[in-house]
Order: C-alpha cells, then sequence, then structure tokens
C-alpha cells in the first residue's frame, strides 16, 4: 500500500518535473544568452559555449569607461533613462491621483466620461497613437526634446493608473467622506489627510508602473528623440543594429545594465504590481 | 451605502438649466479633473483629428492598398493573431494548472518563470535576434553540433521570421497571461474538486466541468484583450525582423511606423485608419466588460 502511494507521488512528481523543466529552460534561454556574452571576450561568445572558458569583466569596464563608438554617451543615456522614468512617473501619479480622486470620492460631473475617454485610449494600442503622436509634437515643436517623451508616456501612463486609483478608491468607505465633512474639511484637507494615505498602496504600485513604463520604451523614445546626447538607453541599444558588425557582447553588457534596475524594482513591489495592477488589468 | 455622498442626479440638460454658483467640493472637482483632461485635448484629442486630417484625401487609401506590403502586413497581422493568441493563451491556460500546485520548487519556479515580463523587451528580444543568427547564433551551432547539417536562416525567410516574431511575443507576454489565469484557478473553491472527485472524476472531467465553467469569462476576456494588446505589439517584430526580408515580416503596428520613418506620414495615418477596424470592435467589448 505504501509502496503504491510512494509509486504514485512518484509518478505526480515526474509529470510536474517534465513541465517544469522545458518552462525552465524556456523562459531561461535568451536571458542566459544575455549573461553569457556579458562575460565572455568576442571570440568566446560565438563559440556556442554553455559557460565560457575565461569569464571576463572587460566587457563591462568597456562600457562603464565608454571605450566604444556605440557607447560614447553610456553614462549620459542612463541618466536620461533615469530622468525620463521618474519624471514620467510622478507626472502620472499627480494627474491620476487628482482625476482619480475626482472621479470616485467628490463625483465631479462628467468624471464618467473622462474615465470612459481615458480607457478608450487604454485601449487603442500605442504603437497606433504614435504616428498622430509623432506629428503633433512636431507642431508644437516638442521633437527631439525630452519632454516630448515625458508628456507622451504620462498620456500613455495615465488611463490606465486613473482606472486602477478609481476602482481602489471606489472601495474605500464612503462614511470617511462624510465624517470628513462634517468636521469641516476642505477638499483638499480631505485629499491630503484622508485619501492620500489611505491610498498609499495603490499609489505605490500605478508610481511603479508608470515609471517602469517609461523605463522600458522603445518605440516612442526612438521616434521622438534623435540626438545622441537625449536618448535613452533603450535607443542606444537599438543604435547598436544600425551596423552589421556591431559588437554584440557589448550590446548584451549593455542590454544587461539597462534590464537590471526594472527587474529590481518589479520584484521589489511585486506584492503590489501583482495585486494592484493584475486584478485591475483583467476583471471576469 | 455608498449612495449617501452621490449628487442628485439630474436629467442631462446642456441648456436652459438654471446656472447655480459652483460649491466649492464642485470646483475642486473640476480643477482636480482638468489636468488629465488637458492632457488628453492635447496628446490625445487634438493629434488623432489632426491624423485623420492629414489622411482625409482617398488617394492615399488607393496608394496603401496598392503597395504589396500592406497586404503582407495584413495577412501577417491576422496569422499573429489567430495563431500567436490561440497558442499563448492554451499555454497560460496549461501552465496555470500546473503553477497552482504548491510545491516550494514550482514556487521558486513562479519567480522565475514572471522574468520575460518583468525585463525590458529590447535586451531580451535582441538576444533572442542574436540566438537565431544563421552563422554564429546558438541555436543554429547546436543543430550543427547535433545533425552535421546547417541550420536555416531563420529571419530570411517570411514564415520562419514571422514564427519567430510569434515566439517571440509568447515568450514575453506568457508569463503575465499565466498569472491572471492562476488568479482565476485560485479563485474556485476547492470544495467543488473535493466533490468532484468523490465523485470520482477524472482529471480532465474535473477541468471540463468545474474549471473550465469557472474560468471561462476570465479566459474570454483575457483572450479580448490579449489580440488588442498583440495588435499594438511593435518590438516584437520591428526588433526581431526589422519587419524584413524585404519587408515581408510588418505587421500594421510596425508599417504604420515605417512609413513615418519614410516622411509619408498620409500612408501611415492610412494604415492606422485600416486597422481600426480591427482594434475598435475588440475596444467596444473591453469598454462593454469593463463599465459593467
Amino acid at each position: 500500500m505504501s509502496r503504491r502511494s510512494f509509486l504514485r507521488s512518484a509518478s505526480t512528481e515526474a509529470k510536474l518535473l517534465l513541465v517544469g523543466i522545458p518552462v525552465f529552460i524556456w523562459t531561461m534561454l535568451p536571458i542566459y544568452h544575455i549573461f553569457l556574452f556579458a562575460i565572455s571576450n568576442k571570440d568566446q561568445a560565438f563559440g556556442g559555449k554553455l559557460w565560457p572558458e575565461h569569464p571576463t569583466l572587460r566587457n563591462f569596464a568597456i562600457v562603464f569607461n565608454q571605450e566604444n563608438y556605440f557607447l560614447n554617451h553610456f553614462w549620459l543615456q542612463l541618466w536620461n533613462s533615469l530622468l525620463i522614468a521618474v519624471a514620467v512617473g510622478a507626472l502620472t501619479l499627480i494627474v491620476a491621483t487628482c482625476a482619480a480622486f475626482a472621479i470616485s470620492r467628490l463625483k465631479a460631473r462628467g468624471g464618467r466620461t473622462v474615465m470612459n475617454l481615458a480607457l478608450f485610449t487604454y485601449f487603442i494600442p500605442a504603437a497606433f497613437l504614435a504616428v498622430p503622436m509623432y506629428k503633433a509634437m512636431g507642431v508644437y515643436g516638442l521633437l527631439n526634446h525630452q519632454w516630448a517623451l515625458i508628456l507622451a508616456m504620462v498620456t500613455i501612463a495615465a488611463p490606465y493608473s486613473i482606472w486602477v486609483l478609481k476602482q481602489s478608491s471606489d472601495k474605500l468607505p464612503f462614511e470617511l467622506d462624510e465624517a470628513a465633512r462634517m468636521d469641516g474639511a476642505s477638499p483638499m484637507q480631505l485629499f491630503r489627510l484622508v485619501y492620500l494615505p489611505l491610498m498609499a498602496p495603490s499609489l505605490v504600485a500605478v508610481g511603479t508602473y508608470a515609471l517602469l513604463l517609461a523605463w522600458n520604451e522603445y518605440l516612442y523614445a526612438f521616434l521622438l528623440l534623435s540626438n545622441d546626447r537625449d536618448i535613452t538607453l533603450a535607443v542606444a541599444l537599438g543604435h547598436f543594429l544600425s551596423a552589421d558588425d556591431s559588437p554584440w557582447e557589448l550590446l548584451m553588457t549593455t542590454g544587461l545594465i539597462y534590464a537590471l534596475p526594472p527587474a529590481a524594482i518589479y520584484y521589489t513591489f511585486k506584492r503590489y504590481m501583482v495585486g494592484g495592477l493584475t486584478a485591475g488589468a483583467v476583471k471576469s | 451605502m455608498s449612495t449617501l455622498a452621490l449628487p442628485k442626479v439630474e436629467p442631462a440638460t446642456p441648456t436652459g438649466a438654471p446656472k447655480k454658483r459652483l460649491t466649492t467640493w464642485e470646483a475642486w472637482g473640476y480643477a482636480l479633473l482638468a489636468p488629465y483632461v488637458v492632457v488628453f485635448l492635447v496628446f490625445v484629442l487634438y493629434p488623432v483629428c489632426y491624423g485623420l486630417w492629414l489622411a482625409r484625401h482617398p488617394e492615399s487609401y488607393v496608394n496603401l492598398v496598392d503597395d504589396p506590403v500592406f497586404e503582407t502586413s495584413v495577412i501577417n497581422t491576422i496569422i499573429f493573431l489567430v495563431v500567436a493568441i490561440n497558442l499563448k493563451m492554451a499555454a497560460a491556460l496549461f501552465l496555470s494548472g500546473f503553477f497552482v500546485n504548491t510545491r516550494s520548487w514550482i514556487k521558486w519556479l513562479s519567480l522565475i518563470f514572471i522574468l520575460p515580463w518583468a525585463v525590458p523587451s529590447i535586451p531580451t528580444i535582441l538576444s533572442i535576434r542574436f540566438m537565431l543568427n544563421p552563422e554564429w547564433g546558438v541555436v543554429n551551432q547546436t543543430i550543427f553540433a547535433l545533425t552535421g547539417l546547417d541550420g536555416p536562416n531563420w529571419l530570411n525567410d517570411r514564415w520562419l521570421a514571422l514564427s519567430m516574431a510569434m515566439l517571440t511575443h509568447i515568450w514575453k507576454s506568457l508569463p503575465f497571461w499565466t498569472l491572471i489565469l492562476i488568479s482565476g484557478r485560485l479563485a474556485i473553491p476547492a470544495e467543488l474538486y473535493e466533490a468532484a472527485s468523490v465523485d470520482g472524476a477524472t482529471t480532465w472531467q474535473k477541468f471540463c466541468f468545474v474549471t473550465w465553467p469557472s474560468m471561462r469569462t476570465l479566459y474570454v476576456t483575457s483572450l479580448i484583450l490579449s489580440m488588442i494588446w498583440t495588435l499594438g505589439d511593435f518590438n516584437s517584430v520591428y526588433l526581431l525582423t526589422g519587419g524584413g526580408p524585404a519587408d515581408l515580416t510588418h505587421i500594421l503596428a510596425t508599417l504604420g511606423i515605417r512609413y513615418l520613418r519614410l516622411d509619408q506620414v498620409d500612408m501611415a495615418m492610412a494604415t492606422v485608419v485600416c486597422a481600426m477596424p480591427l482594434v475598435l470592435p475588440l475596444v467596444y467589448f473591453m469598454m462593454k466588460r469593463l463599465s459593467r
């Protein structure tokens, strides 16, 4: 009897492994490939080995010292990425929190319409909005200014942020607002003293979402910015493709450096990201 | 409970309503709504109207349809939607069943599994691009080591390249949808499965009569949302194949940008307009779902 149950549990375990191992390989292959290139010199990177004979940190030194044509402005571009991501996170947070508060708590007239417009914007794929946005930025004279990218990303990040904030804001008990009003609180006091503290977890989730969206963005960044000193690291990575004999090991090294901060942020705020955002994304 | 603070619902009377002075609360309501409304007007409404005005000439559409790349792109887009999304969602449904198993190694695996979604797409897509390099890529080197034959030139053939773009897309977005479907599975009461076990149901019967009925709505919603996002998936195609070889792997999202880069703005806008019959019904469906 115990032998049979042992066999059965062993076969269940085997079946699970039969799924788990391919899933692991499938997931890790492109990521490990980046890592492998980053610690290999050029000849070994192309050797197709699972682990380089002489792992080296030379590539990182080259990137950090900007010793390659493609990396002339590495630190500046990293800084641009950071600056733009933080600006988009902060601006989106301000715009979205105000709008969600007005719609959900103040029941501003027209709030529902605004919410619908925002949702509509959210659902139109950003790649299609990019064409008219590019032309409009030209009209505004913002092309090749970082403000163009910041404002475009706020436009893209805000709708979903408003929606998530409205959803969680609707869950706060209305008695709180009533009590605050009875005590003679002004709207701004309600906003600062009651609303913001209670909404803190959602605000973290939304701020992180907007920040990561901006840091990871490629299409808008490469359309709206062109000067080597203005572009983000994402665009700089794309530039490696312009030559046939690009230093792929340096591209991968830079890519690894570029990918680490968002991954770290994602895992740090995973609880908020998964709880706050995915639940909102698909309501059954 | 929440109706306490609701303002009295007045019938919409755009004109003729007696002009009241705004209360402080109403004034603040408008003031706080204003930043987003300004963003919407300046960066969504005006650009869209301006874009439509640029694409007002019928010749743009005639030229677009005459361009063979357009037809290719439409076909590619539809293949992408039908094949990639169904594969992805079926895999996500299957894997969500795998990841709800409570084992510590599965918990660890689920943390790793989310990586493609957590890291930016540019480095990983470029990594896949190099893996598929015909001479130095690890894929063809493995094929050569195992069989002694030269592997195919993956990104130089329309169907191979398009398949690889779809695989890239699936690799990137599978974790997200698996996560969504896991949350759906976890919401199913365990008693249902226990009752089914008592009645002697097989694994397949449990799926058909317990899991699927509970998850159907979530699955369909996910499918539609995933379609909308896939329609706009610029990166998977552009960064992997650049639309090549010979512009054979463009999808509508990359085609619009291609025209834009060639300074043919009217054609770019016409492409966007032509994508709308695909996008708008899906958007309408999602709006209905969400505003319930």
